[in-house]
């Protein structure tokens, strides 16, 4: 049991880089997620990765392998895109979802014709899927940083959230904040992505974000505990995806996201809004 | 002060794509009035909400909401997100948005409110619900009690009324009595005449341009309602500009444009104005 569970990262300080860099991917990036979900915006962070990559494709074209270039590249990146498919949508008929895709598949071919102006597929393929067993220093400040401003304003913008999902109308009729969350909340996907690109690569970051929040759905039913149901389960399977790389010398990234995909899977039979609960119930009913 | 105006529209139009759908529609809704809007599909009801609530630019002219004055809009069609997890005391606690906005959390007298308001719509005890469980009579009731809980001096509802069963109705009436009584300027888009006739001491009728306004029983005439019935909702691609010299200061108004023929929609200013609009603002003080 030690030596399965603990052993791994009381030796090798690598490893304990990449437990505390995931953890803190899990717990900033899973409530992001569950918004991205409740707003049916679940593909747009998808949408979101894509488009980072010519951003940390050109720090990548101008510095090289470095975490702080890259990085910056992928928030422009992800900013003017997030940006430009939010005012589309906000100001013109075009609907998010459109506006985003087209941002997007824009964004994508440039960064991938930009990574092929130099690099060889291996370059491309590290830039995509990342190595979280490759944190520095300065990466996992950086996602610190990022997990730590996306918790407080999230608590800060709160009840705007839920205020701009739950009756957007009702919003705009009381208040003129609503296009302020909006894009506030657009920036917190896009940190949060960029922030887990470096661990996971800029296709998979999304999957942190993603999958837990969708399980949660399944066990939870006010939007708070959602969100921590999610951090947990993200939390979890990151946990479990570095010692199974670790063990069976998988590659990271997709590790971890497997495992959330598991408790994905698992979640929608088993959880307590799952497959086989909602079966069991339907044959019980009260009289009122 | 009785005659202190809630609202003015000074030849106010709204409308989608340079298309009118209120057409330079002048007058004033006197504070604590209780006024309905009626009029055809397509007539412009909604877009008059929606501009007073501020969602809807004006394409020309304007409308002076008085000072100090919170309006709570609810919509036809709300976009309340019914699978949002979310709780019915959620939903209605939106209410208390323009009091505690973004930052504050709600105390104890908020939840106090919260909770009377949902008594008067007759949902208490569905504090907890989750909102996808709630019919849709009962989610107007919720809607009802997130307007009571803004407390606002101007409220406008639109066709409240709608998919709503004969009890339901009846509680809203009351519910909206009791803003009259309390001296807020309530409108409200309705449908059913016998129901305005009613309830309602005030009528707008509405057919992109203002066919009538004032007491009700005046309005609610025969021809009023034939001129009304009259209009084509579908608009005209290659209908003329509308050039009206001093939009805003046009001592009479411009409702006198020729209603007949303005399915035709052409503003040939120079004939057939019917100046029957005077006396219809010269209401009665407590009308």
């Amino acid at each position: 049991m030690y030596i399965f569970f603990i052993q791994p990262f009381a030796d090798y300080a690598f490893m304990q880089r990449a437990l505390a860099g995931t953890l803190l991917l899990a717990i900033g990036a899973a409530p992001v997620g569950v918004f991205l979900m409740l707003r049916r915006m679940s593909l747009a962070g998808d949408a979101m990765a894509h488009a980072i990559l010519p951003g940390a494709a050109v720090g990548y074209l101008l510095f090289g392998l470095a975490i702080l270039p890259m990085t910056i590249g992928g928030l422009i990146a992800g900013l003017v895109v997030a940006l430009g498919a939010g005012a589309v949508s906000r100001y013109t008929i075009q609907n998010e979802d459109a506006s985003m895709a087209a941002f997007y598949l824009i964004s994508l071919a440039l960064g991938v014709l930009i990574v092929s102006l130099r690099g060889s597929s291996v370059d491309l393929m590290h830039v995509l899927f990342g190595t979280v067993l490759a944190l520095d220093n300065t990466a996992l400040a950086l996602i610190a940083g990022i997990t730590i401003s996306t918790l407080l304003t999230l608590f800060l913008f709160w009840r705007g959230l839920i205020a701009e999902c739950l009756d957007p109308l009702f919003l705009r009729s009381v208040s003129k904040i609503g296009t302020l969350v909006h894009f506030v909340f657009l920036l917190l996907v896009v940190i949060n992505l960029v922030s887990g690109f470096q661990a996971l690569g800029t296709l998979l970051s999304v999957g942190l974000m993603m999958l837990p929040a969708a399980a949660a759905r399944f066990w939870a039913y006010s939007t708070l505990t959602i969100c921590t149901v999610a951090a947990l389960i993200g939390m979890v399977s990151g946990v479990a995806g570095l010692l199974i790389s670790y063990h069976y010398s998988l590659p990271s990234g997709p590790s971890i996201i497997l495992f959330a995909g598991v408790f994905y899977l698992c979640s929608v039979v088993f959880g307590k809004r799952g497959v086989v609960q909602s079966r069991l119930r339907s044959h019980r009913h009260r009289i009122a | 002060m009785t005659n202190e105006a809630s609202l003015t529209f000074s030849g106010l139009t709204l409308g989608y794509n340079s298309h009118p759908a209120v057409h330079h529609l002048s007058g004033s809704l006197k504070r604590g009035s209780l006024t309905a809007v009626i009029g055809p599909n397509g007539s412009g009801k909604s877009t008059l909400m929606k501009g007073i609530a501020g969602i809807l630019q004006p394409m020309s002219g304007k409308f002076a909401v008085a000072a100090k004055q919170s309006i709570a809009y609810l919509p036809q069609q709300s976009e309340v997100d019914k699978t949002f997890p979310a709780s019915v005391m959620d939903l209605v606690s939106l209410g208390l948005w323009p009091k505690r906005g973004l930052l504050s959390r709600m105390t104890k007298a908020d939840k106090a409110t919260l909770v009377a308001a949902l008594d008067v719509v007759g949902l208490s005890g569905f504090e907890t619900r989750a909102l996808d469980t709630l019919s849709g009579g009962q989610m107007q009731r919720a809607l009802f009690a997130r307007v009571l809980a803004q407390d606002a001096d101007l409220i406008l509802l639109d066709e409240p009324f709608n998919a709503v069963d004969t009890k339901t109705v009846g509680d809203l009436v009351a519910l909206i009595q009791r803003w009259h009584s309390e001296q807020r300027t309530v409108v409200v888009v309705a449908h059913d005449i016998a129901l305005v006739k009613q309830n309602f001491p005030e009528t707008l009728l509405l057919a992109r341009q203002k066919i009538a306004w004032g007491p009700t029983e005046v309005v609610l005439t025969h021809e009023n309602l034939a001129r009304a019935r009259r209009f084509t909702e579908a608009w005209n691609e290659n209908a003329a500009w509308c050039d009206v010299p001093g939009d805003m200061a046009h001592s009479h108004g411009h409702d006198a444009h020729d209603h007949h023929h303005h399915e035709h929609h052409h503003h040939d200013h120079g004939h057939n104005h019917h100046h029957n609009h005077h006396h219809q603002h010269d209401h009665k003080a407590g009308a």
